[in-house]
C-alpha cells in the first residue's frame, strides 16, 4: 500500500531530477537577451503608467495602490511567480495539454459571453470576485496559438489536405467568434495575425498578398475619391498587361480580377455606411480626416496626435506631461500609453521604444527558427505575430495611421489581463527554448 | 523545405518595414510638424485674468466719490452638490422653488465641475446670513468680488457707470483685450478714463484638465503676472458744493455748472432730475436702468452737455456786444434808444448805453448793435453784405467755444448750433436773406443752440476777461498726477481782453439793481456779475438761465444754471446760481430767504404735472 501510494506520488520527481542530471540548470539555457527586453519593456511601461496618471496637484507615490502604478506592480510581482511557474514546469506540458488548455479557454469564453456583466459596451470580463476580474479573450491567444501548433505538428505539412486546412481554420477562427460576440471587436482581430506563422509554414503566400492588397485597397477608398483610385487601379493593371505577356495570356484573368477590385472598391462605401455599428463607423472616420469633427469622433486621434506631436525631439521630461496627464487623451495609461512616452520623452523616446520592440520581434523569429520541433516554431511564429500585431495597430492608431482597436500595448500598457497574457505566451516560448537541446535527443 | 525557411526574412522584413515606417510617422508629426504643440498648449494651459482694483475717485478735497464695495456671489458646482433639500435651499435665497431647480439645471448644463454662479450680487445681510448655513448645503460656496459703490449717491450723470462689456463692443477691436463678462466704463468719467482707471491686469497660467478643472500652476508661475490696480483719479467737483447744487434742484429739472475761471475746473456738475448712482450696481441694474431710460423726465439725459437745442437767450447779448467792441462798430459809450417798432422790449430807462443796456438787457439797443455788426457795408449789395458779416461773426463767436464740443472729459458731449450763412442759404436760397431775417440773432434766439456747459465756460471767459481753459472734471490722474496736457492750456478768444471790463461792469450792475437782484451777495461782501436769460422752448413754458461770476475781481467761480420751465431767469436761476456762489466762496449760506423761496419751487408748475 504505501509503497504503491509512495511510487505514485515520487514518479514525477525522478523524472524533472533526471532530466536535470542528465541536462543540468535550465539558466544557462535561457534566452537572455529576450528575457532582458522583456523586463526593460514592462519597467519602463510601469513608470509610464505613473506618468500618465500623475497629476501634480495631488502628487501620489509611484507605489500606491490608489493608482495605477502601484496596481501594476502588483501584476507585476504577480508576473515574476508566473515566470517561475512557467519555467519549472515541463516544458512537454505545453504541447500535451494544448488541446485541452484550448477546449478550456474555450468554455471560459462561452461562459464569460453568458453570465458577465457588459461592462462599456463589451461582455468580456469575468468577475472572480474580491475585485478581481480576468478577460479570457486575452488568454484566448496563447491557448490558440498552442492548438494552432500543436496541430500543425500533428500533421504532415507536405500533404496538405482540406480537411486539415478546415480544422486549422476552425482552431483559428471559434475563439474570436465567440470575442465578436462578446463585443471586443479589437481583440478578436488579434487572430489574424496567425496568417504570418501559417505563411511560414508553408501556406501560400497568395492568402498573404491577398489579405495585404485588400486591406490596402480598403484604407485607399476611404482616402481617395472613387473615380481616381479606380482609375488609378485601371491604369497600373493594364500598363502590367501590356509590359508582361505572361499575363496578357491570362486576360481573362486579368479582366476578372480587375472586376473583382473594382466591386471591392464600390462595397467598401457600403460596408462602412450600412454594415458597421456607429461607433466602428466613427473610428474609421476618424482615421481619414480626424480634424473634421476634433472633439466628436476624432476626438481620440487629435488628442492623441497633439500628444505626441508635442513632445518634440527630446520630449517635455519625465512627468512633464499636460496632454497625456489631465485627461486630454483617453485611456492614457492603457490602449493609449504610447502616448506617455511619445510626449514626455519625444522622438528619441518614441524611437527607442519601437527599437525595443523590433529588438524583440525578430530575436523571437530567430528563436523560432532554431527550433527542431514544427509545435515549436509554429508557436514561436505565432508569439511573434501576435505581439506584432498588437504593436502594429496599438501605435498605429495613436500616430493616425491605423483606425482606432482598443487593444494594448505589450508589456506596457496597464492591465493584469493583458500583461500576463503576454508573460505567459513569451515564457512559455522561451521554456520550450530552452529544453530544445532535449528534442533534439528525442 | 528551405524555400520556406526564407520566408523568415520576409517576415522579419514586414517587422522592419512597419517600425521604419512609424519611426519616420513620429518624426514627421514630432519635429517637423509644429502645429500640434502650439495645440497642446492652449489644450492644457489655461491663463486665468486676475483682475485689478478699479481706480477710486476722490473729490477736489479728498473725499472719496467712488469706491469698490465687495459683493458676493451664490456659487455651485453641480458635481459637488450632495443631498440637496431644494426647498430649504429656496428658503435661504428666498426665492421661488421652481426658480432655484432652473438655476441648478442652468449651471449644470454650463459645467459639472466647474463653478457658475448661482445667484449673483447677495446683499450684505443675505451674505451673512447664507453664509453661517453653506455647510449645510456641499457644492454651494461664496465668491467675493468688488462691485463699483457711491458712498455720497451725487453726480451721477458725470460719473457714470460701469457694466458688462457688450458683445459689440468685444468684436470691436478697440476693445482687444476685454473678455465676456468684463466690466467697462459705459459712460461718463468711468467711460472716459477707463485705460487709467481699469488698471492692469494679470494672468495666471493654470493647468486644467480636459473638464477645465485647474491642476496647479504651470511651470510654477514662471511665466504669472501680477494685477496692477487701476489709477485712482483726483476730481475737480467740490463734493459738498455739488450736493447742494443737488439738494437745490431736487425736484426741478434742469442743470448747474460751475467752473473755475482760472484752470476751467468744473466745481459742480448737477443734471436735474438725477439718480443714486447704486442704483447701477445691483442686482436690479438691468431693471433700474431700464426705468431710468423711459421715465419721463428724461432722467438719464446729461442736460449740461447734451442739451444743445436751446438758444441761450438775453445772455447772447454779451457776447454780440464783446464782438461789436472787437469790430469797433460800437463803444462803451454807443447809445441808442429803445425803439420798440424793430424789437419788443420792456420798461426801463432810454436811450442807453452799453452799461445800461446790458443791466436792463434791452432789445432795441442790440437790434442796432449787432445791425452795424453785420453790415458793414463791406459789399454794396445788402444780400452779400450781410452774408459775410455773418461769416466772420460767426468765427468770433466760435472762439468762445460756441458751437463746437468744448472737450470736457466726459463723453457725449454736443455741439450747440450756432447760425451760418449755409445754414440761411439752404433754407431761404442764396443771397435772398438779409438782416431783417436774421435779427433774432442779436438777442441770442433763432438758430441758435448752446449747453449749459457752454454757458458756463462763456462765464469763465468774461471772468477770466478773454480766455478760457477746457473745463475737464478731472485734475489729476494718480493722486499725485497733473490733468491731461488738452486742459492746461489757456484759449483767447478773438476779442481783446480790454474789451470786457464794460460788459463785467454791466453784468456788476444787473445783479447790483437790474434783473438778477436775487444772486445778489453784497450782505456777505462778495461781488457777483451776473445776467438773466430766458431761452425760449417750443414745447412749455421758457427755460430759465443765469449765468455768474463771483467775485467781481479775481473770480473763483463762474457758474450757469439752467431751470427748465423756470421762464424768467432772474425768478428761478438767480437765486439758485447765488446760493451756490455763497455756498463755494464762503462755505455758508446766508441769503436763506433765498433758499427758501428756491424749495418752495413756486415759480414751478413741475410737481403738479
Amino acid at each position: 500500500m504505501e509503497k504503491v501510494l509512495g511510487h505514485k506520488l515520487a514518479s514525477p520527481t525522478p523524472r524533472i531530477s533526471s532530466s536535470r542530471r542528465s541536462y543540468g540548470s535550465i539558466l544557462p539555457h535561457l534566452d537572455w537577451l529576450t528575457i532582458l527586453t522583456y523586463f526593460v519593456l514592462v519597467a519602463l511601461g510601469w513608470m509610464n503608467i505613473y506618468a500618465a496618471v500623475y497629476s501634480p496637484d495631488n502628487v501620489v507615490n509611484i507605489l500606491s495602490f490608489d493608482i495605477n502604478s502601484g496596481k501594476q506592480l502588483v501584476w507585476i510581482g504577480a508576473s515574476l511567480l508566473l515566470i517561475m511557474v512557467l519555467l519549472v514546469v515541463d516544458y512537454k506540458v505545453y504541447e500535451h495539454l494544448a488541446y485541452p488548455i484550448y477546449g478550456f479557454i474555450i468554455l471560459l469564453l462561452l461562459v464569460t459571453l453568458v453570465v458577465a456583466k457588459p461592462i462599456a459596451g463589451s461582455r468580456s470580463w469575468l468577475d472572480l470576485g474580491a475585485g478581481i476580474r480576468l478577460q479570457p479573450a486575452e488568454l484566448a491567444k496563447f491557448a490558440t496559438a498552442l492548438a494552432a501548433s500543436r496541430f500543425l505538428g500533428s500533421i504532415n505539412l507536405r500533404q496538405q489536405n482540406f480537411r486539415d486546412q478546415m480544422i486549422l481554420a476552425a482552431i483559428t477562427f471559434i475563439p474570436p467568434v465567440i470575442i465578436v460576440l462578446q463585443n471586443e471587436t479589437g481583440s478578436a482581430l488579434v487572430f489574424a495575425a496567425f496568417i504570418l506563422a501559417y505563411f511560414r509554414e508553408g501556406m501560400s503566400p497568395l492568402i498573404l498578398i491577398i489579405g495585404g492588397a485588400a486591406a490596402a485597397i480598403f484604407i485607399l477608398t476611404l482616402l481617395v475619391p472613387q473615380l481616381y483610385l479606380i482609375a488609378g487601379i485601371t491604369v497600373l493593371m493594364a500598363l502590367a498587361t501590356w509590359l508582361d505577356y505572361r499575363l496578357l495570356r491570362r486576360f481573362k484573368t486579368m479582366i476578372g480580377l480587375w472586376i473583382v477590385v473594382v466591386g471591392m472598391i464600390f462595397s467598401v462605401d457600403f460596408f462602412v455606411n450600412n454594415v458597421l455599428q456607429p461607433h466602428q463607423q466613427n473610428r474609421i472616420k476618424a482615421l481619414i480626416n480626424p480634424e473634421a469633427d476634433p472633439l466628436g469622433y476624432g476626438w481620440n486621434v487629435t488628442q492623441s496626435k497633439i500628444a505626441i506631436g508635442s513632445g518634440g525631439f527630446w520630449g517635455k521630461g519625465f512627468l512633464e506631461g499636460t496632454q497625456t496627464k489631465f485627461d486630454f487623451v483617453p485611456e492614457q495609461s492603457t490602449d493609449f500609453i504610447f502616448c506617455t512616452i511619445g510626449e514626455e520623452h519625444g522622438w528619441v523616446g518614441s524611437s527607442i521604444l519601437i527599437a525595443l520592440f523590433l529588438l524583440l520581434l525578430v530575436r523571437i523569429v530567430n528563436i523560432a527558427e532554431r527550433q527542431k520541433s514544427v509545435f515549436a516554431r509554429t508557436y514561436g511564429y505565432c508569439v511573434a505575430s501576435i505581439i506584432f500585431f498588437h504593436f502594429l495597430v496599438n501605435i498605429g492608431m495613436t500616430i493616425g495611421l491605423a483606425p482606432v482597436v482598443g487593444i494594448p500595448l505589450p508589456f506596457f500598457s496597464y492591465g493584469g489581463s493583458s500583461l500576463w497574457s503576454f508573460t505567459i505566451l513569451l515564457f512559455i516560448l522561451i521554456a520550450i527554448d530552452a529544453n530544445r537541446a532535449k528534442d533534439l535527443a528525442r | 523545405m528551405n524555400y520556406l525557411e526564407n520566408r523568415k526574412y520576409v517576415i522579419q522584413g514586414i517587422f522592419l518595414l512597419v517600425g521604419i515606417i512609424y519611426i519616420i510617422r513620429l518624426f514627421y508629426i514630432q519635429v517637423v510638424d509644429s502645429s500640434y504643440k502650439q495645440a497642446a498648449e492652449t489644450n492644457a494651459i489655461k491663463p486665468i485674468i486676475q483682475y485689478p482694483f478699479r481706480g477710486l475717485i476722490y473729490d477736489r478735497n479728498g473725499k472719496l466719490l467712488v469706491q469698490n464695495t465687495p459683493v458676493y456671489d451664490l456659487m455651485v458646482i453641480p458635481k459637488d452638490v450632495k443631498n440637496l433639500d431644494t426647498l430649504r435651499l429656496a428658503k435661504l435665497v428666498n426665492l421661488p422653488l421652481e426658480d432655484v431647480r432652473d438655476r441648478l439645471k442652468k449651471a449644470r448644463a454650463f459645467s459639472s465641475v466647474q463653478p457658475s454662479p448661482f445667484y449673483q450680487k447677495l446683499s450684505t445681510q443675505e451674505f451673512a446670513y447664507i453664509q453661517n448655513n453653506l455647510i449645510d448645503f456641499p457644492g454651494f460656496h461664496i465668491n467675493a468680488r468688488t462691485a463699483r459703490g457711491y458712498p455720497h449717491q451725487s453726480l451721477a450723470h458725470a460719473l457714470g457707470y460701469i457694466a458688462e462689456i457688450s458683445p459689440r463692443q468685444l468684436e470691436d477691436s478697440t476693445y482687444k483685450g476685454y473678455r465676456p463678462g468684463d466690466y467697462i466704463g459705459k459712460s461718463g468719467i468711468e467711460l472716459e478714463y477707463e485705460k487709467y482707471l481699469m488698471g492692469q491686469r494679470g494672468v495666471k497660467y493654470k493647468m486644467v484638465n480636459v473638464r477645465g478643472v485647474e491642476k496647479g500652476s504651470f511651470r510654477d508661475g514662471a511665466f504669472d503676472t501680477l494685477a496692477v490696480a487701476g489709477e485712482n483719479l483726483v476730481s475737480t467737483i467740490d463734493l459738498d458744493l455739488q450736493a447742494y447744487g443737488e439738494y437745490l434742484m431736487n425736484g426741478a429739472k434742469g442743470s448747474i455748472v460751475a467752473i473755475e475761471p482760472a484752470t476751467g475746473e468744473v466745481l459742480a456738475y448737477v443734471s436735474a432730475p438725477f439718480y443714486d448712482p447704486n442704483l447701477f450696481t445691483g442686482k436690479d441694474y438691468g431693471k433700474n436702468y431700464m426705468e431710468l431710460l423711459q421715465d419721463s423726465n428724461k432722467t438719464m439725459f446729461n442736460r449740461p452737455i447734451m442739451a444743445d437745442q436751446n438758444p441761450p437767450g438775453s445772455v447772447f447779448k454779451l457776447t454780440q456786444a464783446l464782438i461789436a467792441l472787437q469790430e469797433g462798430v460800437i463803444s462803451p459809450n454807443t447809445t441808442f434808444a429803445c425803439n420798440r417798432s424793430l424789437v419788443n422790449c420792456h420798461n426801463h430807462p432810454s436811450p442807453l448805453n452799453l452799461y445800461g443796456a446790458v443791466q436792463h438787457s434791452c432789445n432795441p439797443w442790440f437790434y442796432q448793435a449787432y445791425r452795424l455788426l453785420i453790415n458793414q457795408g463791406k459789399s454794396k449789395n445788402t444780400f452779400t453784405d450781410t452774408a459775410i458779416g455773418l461769416k466772420e461773426w460767426r468765427e468770433q463767436v466760435l472762439s468762445f467755444g460756441f458751437g463746437q464740443q468744448l472737450g470736457i472729459d466726459i463723453p457725449g458731449e454736443k455741439k450747440g448750433i450756432i447760425a451760418s450763412t449755409d445754414l440761411y442759404d439752404r433754407v431761404y436760397g442764396k443771397n435772398r436773406w438779409k438782416y431783417s431775417t436774421i435779427y433774432s440773432l442779436s438777442i441770442g434766439q433763432g438758430e441758435l443752440g448752446v449747453t449749459p456747459l457752454q454757458m458756463a465756460n462763456f462765464a469763465a471767459i468774461i471772468a477770466n476777461r478773454g480766455y478760457y481753459v477746457t473745463p475737464h472734471i478731472i485734475r489729476s490722474i494718480g493722486d499725485e498726477g497733473k490733468p491731461l496736457k488738452e486742459y492746461r492750456e489757456k484759449h483767447y478768444t478773438s476779442v481783446d481782453p480790454k474789451h470786457f471790463e464794460p460788459i463785467v461792469q454791466g453784468m456788476a450792475e444787473v445783479v447790483r439793481a437790474g434783473t438778477g437782484r436775487r444772486a445778489n451777495l453784497q450782505k456777505a461782501g462778495i461781488e457777483v456779475c451776473g445776467k438773466t436769460s430766458t431761452a425760449q422752448n417750443p414745447q412749455g413754458p421758457d427755460h430759465a438761465v443765469f449765468l455768474a461770476f463771483a467775485p467781481k475781481d479775481d473770480p473763483k467761480i463762474a457758474i450757469a444754471v439752467y431751470v427748465e420751465h423756470g421762464k424768467w431767469g432772474g425768478q428761478s436761476a438767480a437765486p439758485i446760481a447765488g446760493l451756490m456762489i455763497e455756498k463755494y466762496l464762503t462755505d455758508t449760506v446766508t441769503i436763506k430767504e433765498q433758499e427758501k423761496w428756491v424749495l418752495s419751487r413756486k415759480y414751478l408748475d413741475i410737481r403738479s404735472k
